[in-house]
């Protein structure tokens, strides 16, 4: 099986995914934490949507970088179901939900109707899967992403402290003069980067258990907000990775197949605090 | 010169106003207790107060070189917080915010202020215990550990002894009141318990369609108090 896996590696489209796939598995991973505890688990899932729809629309378009317009039309996406969430929990609740599957009809839609592609289900299967799209990568798109994930990996460093005070308390960092809407905006600014970034790994239906599924089984295991972020971006790399090898070896999806070794991690993680009662 | 003076304070929701024409004076070592039914506005002056919302009219201003970020404030505790995995330590150094303002890393300093408040409200031996797994007087010291690291001069508690039982709500009364006599923080206390307030209290604010505000000896000949002592008699009984 090595043998087989030092052949791949030879491939240079091999070690790109693999490269790609480390990097989105450790961004998607450091802010997991935070959203779960926050709420924000639909605001992902809403926008993994809206990213669809832009990509769809991208596709009619023709363009030659998708990313330069499925990023700003996320960001946007991103910045306006946090103000809407912010006013009233339920109606908030309502707009991601309109929004989300708004955009996803849509994007079919109008994929049916303009789509030059003779592969139609595929096309939209892959955008929805992301079932071959990491192996397909160009060497322009890996060098956005490493700069893309280093810029995020930095800015979670940069603004840990204040993210854990925002996370934890808002009221209690508001009174303390912290720019909590500042902060919960920059929150949802990098989600929607991650996910676009993360759409070319596992899909756009898929992106969620990339976010949530580390951040779960580390806080199955760990006590304190260090230690818990900190395990969760071993966790999704180690995942990614192994994920990534599978599928190479036994020609299974790549998205479903990290997800499927997410949720495995997830369980024993689970096991490990029954029988333990976790790491203290 | 007065820590923190209302002047003609109108406070509420959206236009809305719940309290009206409030003006008060607090001043360095004070103990001022805001009592008032549910719905009165008390929660709502505080949160003024700590610059959480707007007033609608009037003035808030802080003296003694008090800011407004510099208050320390103990909220009530929300359900995010159940299952947020964060040590005592973390949790108390975020304390220190205010302090590190743009600044992205906590100082060596930070970090003995933290320790310090730490060892003032016994949370030691606690320090590397996840939150979540505290027992509710312990966490309500945790987040009185915190709120000290964000203050020197004043302290707003909000409901401090909400669901704790009869003989840690003494332990905690006791901590606030050594906090104000031995170290001469001033204190805010919103609180549902009038028996305790005018206790522990040397002001109380009585918020509500009738207003009152003054040392508490003048509160207890007041008829506001009287009524409000017996109804709440009443519901206890």
């Amino acid at each position: 099986m090595i043998e087989t896996i030092k052949m791949y590696m030879q491939f240079p489209f091999v070690r790109y995914a693999l490269i790609v796939g480390v990097l989105i598995a450790l961004c998607s991973s450091l802010l997991g934490v935070t959203l779960v505890l926050k709420r924000f688990s639909f605001i992902g899932d809403g926008l993994s949507h809206v990213a669809f729809g832009a990509m769809a629309i991208a596709g009619i378009l023709q363009l030659t970088d998708d990313m330069l317009f499925v990023m700003p039309v996320t960001v946007i996406c991103a910045v306006l179901l946090l103000k809407t969430g912010q006013n009233t929990r339920i109606k908030g609740d309502a707009a991601i939900a309109m929004i989300s599957v708004g955009a996803l009809a849509i994007g079919y839609l109008l994929l049916n109707l303009f789509s030059t592609s003779t592969n139609l289900s595929g096309d939209v299967c892959s955008t929805l899967f992301g079932s071959t799209s990491i192996l397909t990568l160009t060497k322009s798109e890996v060098w956005l992403c490493v700069v893309l994930s280093l810029a995020v990996v930095l800015i979670f460093l940069l603004f840990y402290n204040k993210i854990f005070a925002v996370t934890f308390d808002e009221d209690f960092a508001r009174a303390a003069g912290t720019r909590v809407e500042a902060y919960n905006l920059l929150i949802a600014i990098v989600i929607a980067v991650i996910i676009v970034l993360a759409m070319n790994l596992v899909g756009s239906l898929l992106i969620s258990a990339l976010i949530i599924f580390p951040a779960m089984s580390a806080m199955r295991v760990f006590r304190s907000f260090k230690a818990v972020t900190i395990f969760s971006a071993v966790l999704s790399v180690f995942c990614a990775l192994l994920g990534i090898l599978i599928s190479i070896v036994g020609g299974t999806p790549v998205g479903s197949t990290i997800v499927a070794v997410d949720i495995a991690a997830f369980l024993v993680c689970l096991l490990i605090d029954k029988i333990h009662g976790g790491v203290k | 010169m007065a820590l923190l003076t209302c002047e003609k304070l109108t406070i509420g929701y959206e236009g809305h106003a719940v309290l009206k024409d409030v003006s008060f004076q607090i001043h360095g070592g004070d103990y001022l207790c805001i009592v008032g039914e549910n719905g009165s506005g008390k929660s709502t002056l505080m949160k003024t107060i700590l610059g959480l919302q707007r007033p609608i009219g009037g003035k808030i201003e802080f003296g003694d070189g008090l800011s407004q970020n510099e208050i320390g404030y103990l909220p009530q505790q929300t359900l995010v917080q159940k299952d947020f995995p964060a040590t005592v330590q973390e949790i108390v150094l975020s304390g220190c915010q205010a302090r590190a303002g743009r600044r992205p890393f906590y100082t060596w300093e930070e970090k003995e202020l933290a320790r310090k408040n730490m060892e003032r409200m016994e949370l030691m031996n606690l320090s590397r215990r996840c939150y979540r797994e505290l027992s509710g007087g312990q966490q309500q010291r945790v987040l009185l550990a915190r709120a000290l690291c964000a203050t020197r001069k004043l302290l707003v508690l909000d409901e401090p002894v909400a669901g704790l039982d009869p003989h840690v709500t003494a332990e905690m009364y006791a901590l606030i009141r050594k906090l104000n006599r031995e170290d001469g923080i001033t204190i805010v206390m919103v609180s549902h318990d009038l028996k305790a307030a005018v206790e522990e209290a040397s002001h109380i604010l009585h918020a509500g369609v009738s207003l009152f505000f003054g040392r508490t000896e003048e509160y207890l000949q007041s008829d506001l108090a009287g009524r409000f002592l017996e109804r709440r008699g009443g519901e206890t009984a």
